[in-house]
């Protein structure tokens, strides 16, 4: 295992030595001691290797992740995941705003709570928060899944294309052209695999499903060039 | 972007290390705003004495007969210490309102930067480092604070321009964020004889709070009027002589986050401004709710919930 101090080594250091990782690597176990809620921590991964960070992270970490696993031992500030397109980032924690932003791929699993904006534009990426999440999440999601085991804030799935969105507790409010929809045999078997790669012991029953009722602007073919 | 960070001790054997504490929290939030920094300490007060922080960019000139011209100006003793470009004026209690609005007859080249009983607020151009260190704000003790480093958007990179803003007495505020309807707001408060020294929307919010609190309201049912009268991006940390207040704009896309442990509760724009706080590790760090008020009061035994707007 590979043990990086971000406090004596530098932030440039270490997301240099893990892109130097190719898929072919030994070195598959890293260890990162004091985060200190630095910045942009293990972004731009590209290689099937396992990046354990001991404390709670800043802005954007695991973002742009490729095949890598990121766990944060702490809570891990705003966009971490972005635009992740493969892989595994988990949060032990708390996620702030943005979380899993316009990922296109791979999962993300937040232990905590997410803040606002959780999944904004998402592309394809599945995000299983344990918690709650705050207002105007998955807003303009495109594809992919949001599991929400707590609550959702205000605006759930606002302008929202074909992503699907799983939440157990209270919705505050949906947004726009965001509606519960039917739970079918094929959604409770995808929600089942996906509270199992969350790590939830939730039941897929106890969910409901929303998604887009495909109403605005760009759902209609009038509108088409 | 700027940065923002504030601490409200608990613990009084904390006090002597307000000032550290803070100067290190902010130089942390360098990268957020390198235009200008300021400094607002709640330090220990005098029985019959008010304070008034000014400045001038020719100290040596306009410091040398300040507190003569001040003491035929309001009367009683006058003392004057100095700190870098800034000085703190000390004299009788509830002279010090008066002072901050007679002092340009005296001293045409010399600005107020605060007033209040306990209050003291340094800021100049410059980066956080070169700012506590021109004021050694490390030193300085109190029972809480509030720092602010700029990135301008909405008025000139000057000292007057630089947070934190104080509009009435012992009050403060730093802004972090843009406020889209300050120009209308100021004609409104400059018709209730609330005075706006600046251009600068932040010291609008300040003087908005500072209305609604001489109109009878509390920090907190100020800071919750804001929500429905200013309208833009916005995370507020105020500081009154014995509270400390946090709110941020319904859309909250300016970060936050707050730690509490039994000795204090802090505040930064991220959680590195926090990492060096005693019992970090242990503390409850928590994201402030958008559109909700947060409030502490010394002298209070519990902390007060956060409460909905």
């Amino acid at each position: 295992m590979q043990t990086y101090d971000l406090e004596a080594d530098g932030l440039r250091g270490l997301n240099a030595a893990l892109h130097a990782q190719s898929s072919e690597t030994n070195q598959t176990h890293w260890e990162i001691v004091n985060p200190r809620g630095s910045h942009a921590i293990a972004v731009g991964l590209d290689a099937p290797i396992e990046v354990n960070v001991k404390g709670s992270t800043g802005y954007y970490c695991g973002g742009m992740n490729k095949q890598a696993t990121v766990h944060v031992y702490g809570s891990a500030g705003p966009g971490v995941a972005e635009n992740m397109m493969s892989g595994t980032v988990v949060i032990d924690g708390d996620a702030s705003q943005y979380a899993g932003a316009t990922g296109n791929g791979g999962t993300l699993v937040i232990k905590g709570n997410a803040s606002s904006r959780c999944g904004i534009s998402m592309k394809g990426i599945d995000i299983v928060v344990h918690g709650n999440v705050g207002h105007m999440s998955a807003f303009m999601g495109q594809s992919g899944n949001l599991v929400v085991c707590g609550d959702a804030g205000e605006a759930l799935g606002d302008s929202i294309y074909e992503a699907r969105l799983f939440v157990r507790g209270s919705v505050k409010s949906l947004g726009a052209d965001c509606v519960e929809k039917e739970m079918r045999p094929e959604h409770l078997d995808l929600l089942r695999d996906l509270l199992e790669r969350g790590g939830c012991d939730a039941k897929p029953e106890e969910f409901k499903r929303y998604g887009s009722a495909r109403q605005l602007y760009n759902f209609k073919v009038d509108n088409a060039y | 972007m700027c940065g923002i960070v504030g601490l409200f001790l608990k613990d009084k054997a904390l006090e002597p290390r307000l000032g550290a504490m803070l100067t290190d929290m902010l130089i942390t939030m360098t990268d957020r705003g390198p235009d200008s920094a300021g400094i607002a300490i709640y330090g220990e007060g005098a029985a019959g004495v008010s304070k008034v922080t000014v400045q001038s960019e020719t100290p040596d000139q306009d410091f040398a007969d300040l507190a003569d011209k001040v003491k035929a100006l309001v009367g009683g003793p006058v003392s004057l210490t100095r700190r870098d470009t800034h000085a703190v004026l000390s004299v009788p209690a509830g002279k010090a309102e008066e002072l901050r609005k007679q002092l340009k007859e005296v001293a045409p080249t010399v600005r107020v930067m605060s007033f209040g009983d306990t209050l003291e607020i340094y800021k100049e151009v410059g980066l956080p480092k070169d700012v506590a260190a021109r004021f050694d704000i490390a030193s300085m003790s109190g029972s809480h604070g509030i720092g602010h480093t700029r990135m301008a958007t909405e008025s000139a990179v000057t000292t007057m321009g630089a947070h934190p803003f104080n509009t009435g007495s012992d009050q403060c505020l730093v802004h972090n964020g843009s406020l889209s309807n300050h120009n209308s707001l100021r004609r409104k408060l400059n018709r209730e004889g609330i005075h706006v020294e600046t251009k600068n929307d932040s010291e609008v919010a300040a003087a908005y709070l500072t209305w609604k609190m001489q109109n009878g309201a509390t920090l907190g049912e100020a800071l919750e009027n804001s929500l429905d009268d200013l309208d833009g991006f916005f995370n507020f940390v105020v500081g009154t002589k014995d509270g400390f207040g946090v709110v941020r704009d319904p859309i909250a896309c300016k970060p936050a986050v707050m730690a509490e442990t039994d000795q204090y509760v802090a505040f930064g724009s991220e959680y590195r401004a926090l990492v060096n706080l005693p019992g970090i590790e242990d503390a409850r760090v928590w994201e402030p709710e958008p559109a909700t008020v947060y409030f502490w009061r010394h002298g209070e035994t519990t902390t007060p919930n956060k409460k909905a707007a």
